[in-house]
């Protein structure tokens, strides 16, 4: 079983953002990035079925700066056989272009399934996977929760609102994966002296025309100071009041 | 003159509340930009009924694709009949609600007709010939401002962020060709307990984290949020991780983020991540034993004790305040 696995560095999720001095990127000094968590469960879920499977190549590509190899080796830590970077130093805001770079990549690589996070903790967007998919004409099913796979055929669940969704689809297939999917390993230190001999190619990235710009980045507006309405039980007649006559939301 | 389609979606035949919202955000640009709005309803054969009461947010035209693929959300077939209505119709934005299907569609139909996406904005306005977005980024740790450069763009709006206003519209209703597409089918849909609400949907959240101390005790909660009159149950990541509730109920950076008009947090200290998934909600109330929890920092009200002795005080009072 031949798998591809895209993943991105984000900003670890306990950072503080502080805004750059362009005023529209955040400001990269002293924060800590990490894998994005969603792609773990990709990788997870690749380093399963390649296991299932008996056999098979795991491919981690990563679209972003040279400082990306980190978080591919991290990757191949957990046991993915090789990586790709494709070189870009600043990631556009323009998903398409990202998609589009991503899938040149894919297009020839004859992958049984392209796995994605279901979306990346940092610009928040759920797009680059369907994306991928779309441009190579491949099913894709987003947000998997649980996934199932007999021979050339798949069913995925996935949440949607008040329900989960049981969807059925064949291979090759591009899958973008929620938190539950599985639990991704934490990489053992054989995986991690392992890694530093496992391949990583660089080429540049092949971004498509960026046609979405970030015009500037700001901090939301600080909400205005609360107060505490009292103590224990005897508050709450005096909270209800406020939230129907002042709050107006009940 | 530039128009707008927004693409609605239905459930078991009936427009989904965030429809209604797409519908109004279209109308919002569409009169910024001088255009019209069309609707379209995709849907099985009778779903077209369903769209009849979409002129009152703002339709101008309400196109409706039948299709007994399209009983249930059809990712392909609904991206190639949307692809198809855009395409035709020259429309300068695409509008898609950020919903579940949503945000699964918006990037096909942009991927569809080459055009840049935006994903769960919260603000669309047209500036010197430019459709703009407003978005939150990093959980809304940041907001982000977007312009595209091209002549469409397809942009998927928050749910619970444009509260529809009356548009009086005529909303005239006519089919267009559905396209189906059954690669990927949607066997099934199993329902969460009736009546469940989604936390990013729900206008009100009460949420609770590890000060509950135990599973057993979110029946406090829920009991509360009956009381609400229809309220979603959300978690902290803490307790999701701790397998008290499942993943789907979780609020915060790797949970939902969610708008709704009052969230309560009982038992939330209020970690960053947190914060970042409820901080743009309109009123937040906050129980905590702990005076110096961070979750005060951003809570419009507070309680300040044991959750054990409030909760229950405060689901009867509000009970009492909404059958009054």
């Amino acid at each position: 079983m031949k798998i591809a696995v895209c993943i991105k560095r984000v900003p670890d999720t306990e950072t503080r953002i502080r805004i750059g001095g362009d005023g529209a990127s955040i400001d990269e000094g002293g924060v800590k990035f990490i894998v994005n968590p969603y792609d773990e469960f990709a990788i997870e879920e690749a380093l399963q079925r390649k296991e299932k499977a008996g056999g098979g190549d795991v491919v981690v590509i990563a679209l972003g700066p040279d400082a990306a190899q980190e978080t591919i080796r991290g990757a191949l830590a957990m046991g993915a056989d090789r990586g790709v970077l494709l070189k870009a130093d600043r990631l556009p805001a323009d998903a398409l272009a990202v998609a589009k770079a991503l899938a040149a990549e894919l297009k020839d690589g004859a992958y049984d399934l392209v796995l994605f996070g279901k979306m990346a903790l940092d610009d928040y967007n759920h797009g680059v996977g369907p994306m991928v998919a779309e441009l190579l004409g491949l099913p894709c099913v987003t947000a998997i929760s649980k996934l199932e796979l007999d021979g050339g055929k798949g069913v995925a669940e996935r949440e949607i609102e008040g329900g989960v969704e049981v969807v059925e689809f064949a291979l090759p297939a591009v899958l973008t994966a929620e938190k539950g999917l599985n639990t991704p390993r934490y990489p053992a230190l054989k995986g991690i002296m392992a890694a530093k001999k496992k391949p990583i190619e660089t080429r540049p990235a092949a971004l498509g025309e960026v046609r979405v710009s970030v015009t500037s980045l700001g901090l939301p507006p600080d909400r205005k100071a609360g107060r505490i309405v009292g103590e224990g039980p005897d508050a709450v007649p005096e909270l209800v009041r406020l939230l129907r006559t002042e709050a107006k939301v009940l | 003159m530039v128009n707008v389609l927004a693409v609605t979606e239905q459930r078991d035949g009936a427009l989904r509340k965030t429809s209604r919202e797409v519908v109004w955000a279209a109308r919002q640009l569409a009169d910024a930009m001088g255009g019209t709005v069309d609707a379209l309803v995709l849907g099985a054969a009778g779903v077209e009924a369903a769209g009849a009461k979409l002129g009152e947010v703002g339709a101008d035209r309400v196109l409706v694709a039948e299709d007994a693929s399209f009983v249930r959300y059809s990712p392909c077939g609904y991206a190639g009949t949307a692809a198809a209505v855009a395409k035709a119709g020259g429309y300068g934005a695409v509008l898609v609600a950020a919903t579940a299907a949503g945000k699964d569609l918006a990037p096909r139909i942009a991927a569809r007709l080459d055009a840049p996406l935006a994903t769960d904005v919260s603000g669309v306005r047209f500036a010197d010939g430019k459709v703009t977005a407003t978005r939150p980024v990093y959980a809304g740790k940041a907001i982000q401002q977007l312009r595209f450069d091209a002549p469409v763009a397809v942009i998927s709006v928050r749910p619970n962020t444009f509260a529809p206003g009356n548009a009086g519209k005529a909303g005239a209703v006519s089919k267009v060709a559905a396209v189906a597409d059954v690669r990927v089918v949607v066997r099934e849909v199993k329902a969460a307990e009736q009546g469940k609400l989604d936390v990013a949907e729900a206008s009100v959240v009460v949420s609770g984290g590890r000060g509950l101390k135990g599973p057993e005790h979110f029946a406090l909660l829920e009991n509360l949020a009956q009381a609400f009159g229809g309220a979603a149950v959300g978690a902290s990541r803490a307790v999701v991780d701790a397998g008290w509730r499942p993943h789907a109920e979780q609020v915060g950076q790797t949970g939902k983020t969610v708008s709704p008009q009052l969230y309560v947090a009982v038992g939330i200290s209020g970690a960053i991540q947190h914060l970042a998934g409820m901080r743009t909600a309109k009123v937040i109330v906050a129980i905590n034993r702990d005076k110096d929890a961070p979750i005060f920092q951003v809570a419009d009200y507070g309680v300040v004790g044991d959750l054990f002795a409030i909760l229950p005080r405060l689901t009867d009072e509000i009970a009492k305040a909404k059958a009054g």
